[in-house]
């Protein structure tokens, strides 16, 4: 390095020529151009950016010259510097750029490949639609009630205006409890629960009761002694038919989709006067099979409507044993078979699927229905 | 009920050109169940014309059958030439022939065809090639003489081409077991007029008929009898009398079997009839005795039961009332006299009677529902007025008529009462004019005729063939039915605000997302078992859940108990799918299982006409079993498969015992467990589990003779928990506890104990010592070998302490864990385990 030039001698100093320190400049543009890697682009740095470097020796020399001098020469060199230092910082984001990329390409993997923790099991479609329909009754600001499946002989026949003899009550081939004359059964309907609501609760009562039942059937294809079914129960002033129907016409849409309703069938069943046989119009062909050989619908049979389940205004003998006031409150009670709903509204073919417990009948349906 | 709709349409004037399906349409919007409606002959063309047999030859053939070639006079010119292949018919006979051209049922096509070496022209037909069904002659149907001329369309005469509807009548419905009563519904649902066919003219005296003597006037009110004495007992029923019979599923037997069976399927009233000269004495009707017996029309000796009652004469018994009558009376090929009886009996002796000899029939199932009670005398002239002309009888006008019947109840009703029952603007004159279509016989006003308070009022009497109708809303369903239900507006009631689902519910639905969330697949199953089942799950003699409660008619005998744990058909479930492949299963179920109640009494059966009492319905309540909500599951095969990442692993214990944490968990509850010994549990690898002190089920191991006996892999797991008890403890709400940001300071213990000593305790030892600075502790090691000698275990722990306010100091992070040691070291005489 020179001395300070105290004399103010306009020494001439070599690396401080324009042409020299352009020179420079480029030179150090270029290797870092050329550096292939990183590892070379370090050694390129250190050649040309490092303190050794021609630039840095250069800057150096700047205080020795004349003070008239260095504003110029500081301008040259600052300026080079600055170019250098750009072009490392541009060549190290593109190498590092390239090198990550390179880097996550080996690291690619087969994303189809499965692994061992445990698959999402399965529940059950007949849990799924019960708690389907309970979510459109509670979302009606109904509650939901259950009641055991052993059951008073009383609350599931007496009750619900089934007179001992009368043929009504052979209807439902009911299975007795030991010893005979226990007064106990398997509850054959959900009906029960709808006693024990009116027998627990003060009207208004808003109530929708799934659950398990059974009947002495041979398990076929579209029987079975064990099932579910749905019960819904309201008591409350001033209920008529007409709510009846506006209730099943939510429900149908809710299960079934929008533009859909329910039709009423005259009917017999003891609890309920007047009662009714539930039809949903069909959800497939929404009545277009009918008479249209063209169109045939499995689902409905080419009826346009299929048959659900029964309902009817509670009738006033059933109320009036259960203690509820017949000349302030009437109500209406409806019920459907939850099989029966699933192998119409879900292709299920045989009821026998859906009682075996074979896991690959639940899995199909997982979470949803 | 099956009804022919050319019967229906001799009392209903249908419009022209109806078709059955139109019919059975209307009828079931007016609340008839019309099952099916068959189109019999439908598809059927002529011609089909009635022939007289004008020669044959027999013709043997080499297959060893006879034909006969036979000319016919068919009412043409020249004789029609036909190949029959019976011989059941003689020269002069009248034959149903089938001619070129025609279809017979099931699309058969005739046509003139070379057979036997003759061209036949047509073919003479048997019962089943018309769809009559086998008339079990073998051979084709020879018409009475006289009963056609050659040349008649035999489809008409026949009654070949019909309608059938078959009804599923409803309990309330009894008077529609009749085509009078569907033809009543039949003419309110076309708005036409009803031909009444018990509209006829009584020609007895009243008196003097066959003497009867009642004991029994509550179970018999009316009893009728009529006698019609020289009938030809080898007359054959009329064809259209037997196809109606047929038709309406009922087998053609004799004139005068026949004209009763006709009777009541036309009214509805079931008919007896008697041989006169078999009969000895008086007809009684009283109930029966101890150890009576009868020998019913089926040939089947009956032992009575005091509630039956009974028809007898001098002999004795000679029928049980309403639901069959004896052999040694009943009406024979030599019957010549005979004694018509047409009784009404009380529909709950009837059904009682019916059940007890297990004997339905159809004059019990019309019984049951109960009969019109003015019937008895229309319909015992209609069959003696049938047996006068079919069969040449002579009615005597001596009658016996006991009838202390009473007259149908009236009842005052709103005139607005269907209207406010429906929710629809239904006028009083349209509700007047409803019931009285129905045969209601309607007045405005209360008994006295006057307004009663502000609301109109209608004084209403039923008609006899209604029993149904005895409260106002069935007065109601007969208006609204009529005014149609499609015309009921529809209206959403509004609720009250609710709370959505209870907490158990909502726990319930979250146990099974978790259950799902782990992998498990629910499953359901029939909850019946049997010992077989007890044997295989190895219980004890005196296990408590080999006490159940048992059905008296169960599906089979082998399961005649209610579960009182899920785990034998769960078991069976899993063996199931292990059987069809699915070898790796994690199932679970839930469902209530049934605890019988050593103390139980029979429920009660109280009054129905008010709220029973308070005592009342905890009787009721008290006569069931306990049902607690059981979970239920099983894991099989292996729980991680062998894959691309590595070797499998199987199901274990653990992964069982984890199902139990991870239940109790999803409802905010930590499981407490501890080993214990329990079937169908490995002894050494079944874990009890409490929450809050109270043990709910079990998780573990199978043993292996239970993986055996249900034919599982070896290993497998099983866990039974009841949920009602968990979802019992689970928290009220939750609080939140503040938490520190201040830095964790973590430290290892390894301790050796004895192999015995449970983790979970040492793990609260520690916890205990380390006191309110340890944020977690968790065992991350288990060790036993050589190095720390036979019989021990070392465990190895990380702890986590942190305080709330301050970053800990070293001496205080090494206090608190010498102090956490310390408590072990006292309890279990705990090793630290150094390097």
């Amino acid at each position: 390095m020179s001395g300070p030039n105290k004399n103010y001698d306009p020494v001439e100093v070599t690396p401080l020529h324009a042409d020299e320190v352009e020179r420079t400049r480029d030179e150090a543009l270029d290797a870092f151009a050329k550096a292939a890697d990183l590892a070379a682009l370090q050694e390129a740095k250190l050649a040309h950016l490092g303190d050794r470097s021609p630039i840095a020796l250069a800057n150096r020399e700047i205080g020795a010259l004349p003070p008239q001098g260095r504003k110029e020469a500081g301008q040259r060199i600052g300026s080079a510097r600055k170019a250098i230092n750009e072009a490392y910082a541009a060549r190290l984001a593109t190498l590092e750029a390239e090198h990550e990329e390179r880097m996550l390409a080996t690291e690619r993997v087969d994303v189809t490949l499965p692994w061992h923790t445990p698959q999402l099991g399965a529940r059950h479609p007949l849990s799924l639609i019960s708690e389907q329909v309970a979510d459109v009754f509670t979302a009606l600001g109904w509650d939901v009630a259950e009641g055991p499946e052993v059951e008073a002989e009383w609350l599931n026949f007496d009750a619900l205006n089934f007179q001992p003899d009368h043929p009504a009550r052979q209807m439902q081939d009911t299975f007795f409890v030991e010893p005979a004359g226990s007064g106990t059964v398997l509850r054959t309907h959900t009906s029960p629960v709808q006693a024990r609501s009116m027998l627990t609760r003060k009207p208004p009562i808003y109530v929708i009761c799934p659950g398990r039942v059974f009947r002495t059937d041979e398990l076929d294809a579209t029987h079975t002694p064990v099932f579910y079914q749905v019960e819904g129960l309201v008591v409350d002033e001033g209920i008529t038919l007409a709510h009846l129907k506006g209730t099943l016409d939510h429900f149908v849409v809710s299960m079934f989709g929008e533009g859909l309703e329910a039709r009423l069938r005259p009917n017999f069943f003891p609890f309920t006067e007047p009662s009714a046989e539930v039809d949903l119009k069909c959800f497939v062909c929404r009545g277009a099979s009918v008479g249209n050989p063209d169109r045939p619908c499995r689902t409905c049979g080419s009826e346009g409507w299929i048959e659900w389940g029964g309902c009817g205004v509670v009738n006033p003998r059933v109320l009036q044993a259960c203690g509820i006031d017949t000349d302030r409150y009437s109500g209406f009670a409806f019920g459907m078979g939850l099989e029966r709903t699933l192998m119409f509204r879900n292709g299920v073919e045989d009821m026998r699927d859906m009682v075996e417990g074979d896991v690959r009948f639940s899995r199909q349906f997982g979470m949803e229905i | 009920m099956r009804v022919p709709l050319s019967w229906l349409r001799e009392y209903v004037e249908l419009p022209a050109g109806v078709t059955g399906r139109e019919v059975g349409e209307k009828l079931v919007r007016a609340g008839l169940e019309v099952e099916t409606v068959e189109e019999a002959g439908a598809g059927m063309t002529g011609p089909l014309v009635v022939g007289k047999v004008l020669s044959y030859e027999p013709e043997p053939q080499k297959n060893g059958k006879t034909i006969r070639w036979c000319s016919l006079d068919i009412g043409k010119d020249e004789p029609q030439w036909v190949v029959c292949g019976a011989s059941n018919f003689e020269v002069g006979d009248l034959v149903v022939v089938v001619l070129p051209g025609a279809v017979l049922p099931g699309g058969f096509a005739i046509s003139a065809r070379k057979t036997y070496g003759h061209v036949s022209n047509g073919m003479i037909c048997s019962s089943a090639e018309l769809g009559l069904g086998d008339d079990g002659t073998h051979g084709i149907v020879v018409l009475q003489p006289g009963e056609a001329t050659p040349g008649d369309d035999a489809i008409e005469l026949l009654g070949l081409r019909d309608d059938v509807l078959d009804i599923a009548v409803t309990p309330d419905r009894g008077y529609c077991l009749s085509i009078r009563g569907v033809a009543r519904e039949a003419a309110t649902a076309y708005g036409v007029e009803l031909k009444d066919p018990a509209a006829l003219t009584l020609t007895g005296s009243g008196e003097g008929g066959y003497p009867v003597r009642i004991d029994d006037a509550g179970a018999c009110s009316v009893f009728v009898t009529r006698t019609v004495t020289g009938i030809d007992p080898k007359a054959p029923s009329p064809r259209w009398l037997q196809q109606r019979l047929v038709m309406s599923g009922m087998r053609p037997i004799s004139i005068g079997v026949d004209v009763t069976n006709y009777v009541m399927l036309e009214l509805g009233q079931p008919i007896h009839g008697y041989d006169k000269d078999r009969l000895s004495g008086d007809i009684g009707v009283r109930c029966a005795s101890a150890g009576e017996k009868l020998m019913t029309l089926d040939d089947q000796t009956r032992e009575l039961d005091p509630e039956d009652l009974l028809i007898t004469d001098d002999s004795g018994p000679i029928g049980v009332a309403g639901v069959m009558g004896g052999a040694s009376t009943e009406i024979s090929e030599s019957t010549t006299d005979v004694v018509i009886e047409a009784a009404h009996f009380d529909p709950i002796v009837i059904a009682r009677s019916s059940r007890r000899h297990k004997l339905s029939s159809e004059a019990s199932r019309r019984f049951e529902r109960e009969v019109d009670p003015e019937l008895p005398r229309y319909a015992a002239q209609r069959v003696a007025d049938l047996l006068a002309e079919l069969a040449g009888g002579t009615i005597e006008p001596d009658e016996t008529v006991i009838d202390t019947h009473l007259l149908p109840k009236r009842i005052t009703i709103r005139a607005d009462h269907a209207a406010r029952v429906a929710g629809a603007p239904i006028s009083v004159d349209e509700t007047v004019a409803h019931l009285t279509s129905v045969g209601c016989v309607v007045a405005k006003g209360n008994e006295s005729g006057a307004v009663d308070g502000s609301a109109e009022m209608l004084t209403i009497t039923p008609p006899s063939w209604r029993p149904d109708l005895r409260d106002p809303n069935d007065f109601a369903e007969e208006v609204i039915r009529l005014y149609g239900y499609d015309n009921v507006p529809s209206v959403l009631p509004k609720a009250p605000g609710g709370q959505g689902l209870t907490v158990s519910q909502r726990r319930r639905r979250r146990i099974a997302t978790a259950l799902v969330g782990a992998g498990l697949t629910e499953v359901v199953s029939y909850p019946f078992v049997g010992d077989a089942d007890f044997d295989a799950m190895g219980l004890p003699a005196d296990d408590p859940r080999r006490t159940t409660v048992k059905l008296v008619n169960p599906i089979s005998d082998e399961e005649p108990s209610m579960q009182t744990t899920l785990l034998p058909t769960l078991l069976r479930t899993a063996e199931r799918n292990v059987g069809r492949g699915s070898s790796d299963l994690a199932i679970f179920q839930t469902g209530l299982v049934f605890l019988p109640r050593p103390d139980a009494k029979p429920a009660p059966l109280p009054a129905v006409t008010q709220r029973p009492s308070d005592e009342e319905i905890q009787a009721l309540y008290d006569a069931l079993p306990d049902q607690p909500l059981h979970l239920g599951v099983v894991l099989t095969g292996a729980r991680i498969p062998t894959g691309w990442w590595g070797k499998g692993q199987p199901s274990t214990w653990s992964d069982a015992v984890q199902v139990a944490r991870t239940v109790t968990a999803s409802v905010g509850v930590e499981a407490q467990l501890r080993n214990v010994e329990l079937a169908p549990w490995h002894p050494g690898r079944c874990a009890e589990v409490s929450v809050d002190g109270k043990v709910i089920g079990h998780a573990g191991e199978l043993h292996p003779k239970v993986c055996q006996a249900f034919g599982l892999p070896a290993r497998s797991g099983a866990v039974e928990l009841d949920l009602d008890a968990l979802i019992a403890v689970g928290p009220q709400s939750v609080t939140a506890q503040p938490f520190s940001s201040y830095p964790v300071a973590k430290e290892d213990v390894a301790l050796i104990v004895a192999a015995e000593v449970p983790a979970k305790d040492v793990e609260a030892a520690l916890a205990e010592g380390a006191g309110e600075l340890l944020e977690s502790i968790r065992l991350f090691d288990l060790y036993t070998g050589e190095q720390i000698g036979e019989g021990k275990k070392s465990l190895a722990f990380a702890l986590r302490f942190r305080a709330q306010d301050r970053t800990l100091t070293e001496t205080e992070v090494a206090e608190a864990r010498q102090a956490a040691v310390q408590v072990a070291v006292d309890r279990f005489q705990a090793v630290q385990r150094v390097g």
